[in-house]
């Protein structure tokens, strides 16, 4: 059995003072798609920002791997060094900080931390003119400042950008499908494919099967007040789909599968 | 404390970088403000009777303004009370002899300079650009170069005290003619005994082919530095200055009192660059630079230009207001500023924007930025003048704090007879956002680059005004002006 990309084990959080997460189990081997579904507070975007070590989230008890290693011991920009990827909900603005500049320098801490040379000015922007095109970004948003004034679609744009250019091995997508239009929907779920490879894996976290028609996952998870009530292949996202959340909050008590 | 003020804590304790002394001979005036120190002073520059006469005016002038007690005490400021006869008026490196040629520099104080970054050596800097230099040290100007090759277009470019006696007239005509000797305490306090500072003199039609600048350096124990600098831009001409200062790290306080006089003709335009980083003092707040100067530049021809940009991030005290008399029709004053405070720093720091003549025009753009247990005021005054018709005023004061334990205020006056002007004010203080850094963090930047990141970006639109060569100075600056600081 090789070493899973990301095993949680019985991990309770809080945000703040209030605990969201009580127990959860969850193992992600490298090459997997895994989507995690659930209501509103059912605590998806705790357990996407404990992952990433957000400040003012806390682990109260359990353990997280991260290919074998204690991830919950490493600084929030460690963790990203080492490959973990989050596109967030809502991406914030930087003003006055070009996209380009800000990329190029989280690539480059990304690949002295991993023992790769840095990447120039020139390949660099070869690069990226490459990943644009392929979420169909136009090019002055490279220029811009990070996300100012970007519409809620150039928003997501930008963040799968990101994941193309960063190549994480995983990516964690907190509603990245929030808010889209269907074109900006499918630019997505195109980049995110484009990723999809047997060394990596994927957490993708949505409220709607929707996006699911097109990042085909391998596991679905069903989060209700903070544990893991249910896992199925693809077909529980299209029960969930038809029935709603309300059967399975119901039998909430039950065991994981 | 968050994690993040943790981080703000280490970055911004970084140490001063340039707290180094330089051994040697000085020749010094013992301490205390009299008339025979004046006096002195003037006959050891071997000054012609007319300026020293100009001395005593201000002499007597601030002896009035001390029995007072009329010291400014408006500023958001808080010091303990100077005593001037503490203060050391002379010092001078004993090495130098007047109006010496560059190869006669001492090279303890070429060296010296150059730890400081600074060449005074006649040869391009690594990026190729020419910037002609003029080192004062302490008292007196050191070196000044590509003397030469600016004269062949008729600019003249040296110390002050070489200009009082080479360009008399020049001298006499434009000294004191837009900073009166009695325009403040602090600037009758430098009237009195300044000791040198740069003289600039662009001729008609003349644009000045590099940068001119003044490197100002403390260095002497107890004294202080009162230098003057004048530039004139005549009809047509363009001139873009920058002056950068230093001093070692000391215990005790040390005062910076200095006066700059612009004056720009018709079509003139003048662009004045400051990056300011006297030693600040350390993180308890002991020892640092009252920074207490006075700027001001009169666009008197029709539509001149001045520009002034600064980047404020050393002294402990920061008291300073570059300002435009915009008398010319069409004249155009600008101010863009950048001040950081960390510790236990302080800056009441901001522009008077004086619209005098017709459609003149001004911007002020300035960017506080408070860590630690900096605190930072923004304060600006525009008037428009009862025949100002048409000028139009636009001012943006941002601030940005970092932790909890800084402040941040603005001051904006605005005075305004007649009903054609337009002012615009927009204000606004925010937090470093703990969203912002978390997102850098996850892309993979250490806190310390995020938080450098977003300080440059909020800088951005005052950085772009500098030199390019000093604006990437400028941005280093900032990031190790605040390591230490988040927390």
């Amino acid at each position: 059995m090789t070493t899973p990309l990301l095993e949680l084990r019985d991990v309770h959080a809080n945000a703040g003072e209030t605990p969201i997460l009580k127990g959860v189990n969850l193992t992600l081997h490298a090459g997997e798609v895994h989507a995690l579904m659930g209501p509103n507070g059912s605590g998806k975007s705790t357990l996407a920002s404990v992952l990433c070590g957000r400040p003012s989230f806390s682990v109260t008890s359990g353990e997280i791997l991260f290919e074998g290693k204690d991830l919950l011991a490493l600084q929030p920009e460690i963790r990203a060094r080492e490959g973990i990827f989050m596109a967030f909900q809502y991406p914030v603005e930087i003003p006055g900080v070009p996209n380009n500049h800000f990329l190029r320098t989280a690539l480059n801490a990304i690949r002295r931390h991993q023992g790769q040379p840095e990447v120039d000015a020139f390949d660099f922007l070869a690069l990226c003119r490459e990943k644009m095109a392929q979420v169909e970004m136009p090019e002055d948003l490279m220029k811009r400042s990070i996300n100012e004034g970007f519409s809620g679609g150039e928003k997501k744009r930008n963040e799968v950008l990101q994941m193309l250019l960063l190549e994480p091995k995983l990516a964690v997508l907190d509603e990245t499908d929030s808010g889209l239009d269907i074109d900006a929907l499918r630019c997505v779920a195109e980049g995110v494919n484009s990723l999809r490879s047997p060394e990596r894996g994927m957490l993708v976290i949505t409220h709607y099967q929707r996006l699911l028609d097109s990042i085909i996952p391998d596991v679905v998870h069903v989060l209700s007040d903070g544990r893991i009530v249910r896992s199925g292949d693809r077909s529980l996202a299209l029960e969930l789909e038809e029935k709603g959340y309300g059967w399975l909050e119901e039998a909430a008590g039950a065991a994981p599968a | 404390m968050s994690e993040s003020d943790a981080t703000i804590e280490r970055l911004t304790r970084e140490e001063y970088r340039y707290g180094f002394v330089t051994d040697i001979e000085q020749d010094t005036v013992p301490p205390g403000l009299s008339e025979e120190v004046v006096r002195l002073i003037s006959a050891k520059k071997k000054e012609p009777e007319w300026l020293l006469e100009w001395r005593l005016k201000a002499y007597a002038r601030f002896c009035e303004l001390l029995a007072d007690e009329a010291d400014p005490t408006w500023a958001m400021v808080d010091y303990p009370k100077i005593n001037y006869q503490d203060i050391i008026y002379y010092s001078a490196p004993k090495s130098i002899k007047e109006l010496g040629s560059l190869d006669e520099v001492d090279p303890e104080l070429l060296s010296t300079y150059k730890k400081l970054g600074i060449s005074l050596e006649e040869q391009k800097r690594i990026s190729g650009v020419k910037v002609a230099v003029d080192a004062v040290f302490d008292s007196v100007s050191v070196a000044t170069t590509y003397k030469d090759e600016l004269e062949k277009q008729g600019i003249l470019f040296c110390s002050f005290s070489e200009a009082v006696h080479k360009y008399p007239d020049l001298v006499k005509r434009y000294l004191g003619s837009v900073v009166p000797y009695s325009d403040n305490f602090f600037a009758c306090l430098n009237s009195a005994v300044f000791t040198d500072g740069s003289f600039a003199y662009i001729p008609k039609g003349v644009r000045c082919p590099m940068e001119l600048s003044t490197y100002f350096r403390i260095n002497a124990a107890g004294t202080g530095q009162f230098e003057r600098t004048l530039i004139v831009a005549e009809e047509g001409a363009y001139v873009s200055y920058l002056e950068g200062c230093t001093a070692p790290m000391r215990d005790e306080n040390q005062l910076h009192a200095a006066v700059v006089e612009l004056v720009a003709l018709d079509d003139a335009e003048i662009k004045y660059s400051t990056v300011q980083n006297w030693y600040p003092g350390d993180k308890d707040g002991k020892g640092g630079i009252y920074n207490f100067v006075t700027k001001r530049g009169a666009c008197r021809g029709k539509r001149s230009k001045i520009s002034w940009t600064q980047v404020e991030t050393g002294s402990a005290i920061t008291w300073k207001y570059p300002s435009c008399l915009l008398l010319g029709e069409g004249s155009i004053g600008e101010f863009y500023s950048v001040a950081l405070t960390n510790n236990y720093q302080q800056a009441d720091t901001g522009t008077k924007m004086i619209h005098i003549g017709k459609n003149t025009r001004s911007t002020i753009i300035s960017k506080g930025i408070a860590a630690g247990h900096g605190q930072q005021s923004y304060r600006g005054l525009v008037r428009m003048g009862p025949k100002a018709h048409g000028a139009r005023n636009y001012s943006q004061c941002d601030s940005l704090l970092l932790g909890d334990r800084c402040g941040a205020h603005t001051f904006p006056y605005l005075e305004v007879k007649n009903d054609s002007a337009t002012v615009e004010h927009e204000a606004t203080t925010s937090k470093i956002g703990e969203d912002q850094l978390f997102y850098c963090r996850q892309r993979g930047l250490s806190e310390e680059d995020a938080i450098s990141m977003i300080v440059n970006g909020f800088c951005k639109e005052v950085l772009r005004e500098l030199p390019m060569e000093f604006a990437v100075e400028a941005q280093n600056l900032l990031g190790i002006s605040l390591e230490g600081s988040v927390g």
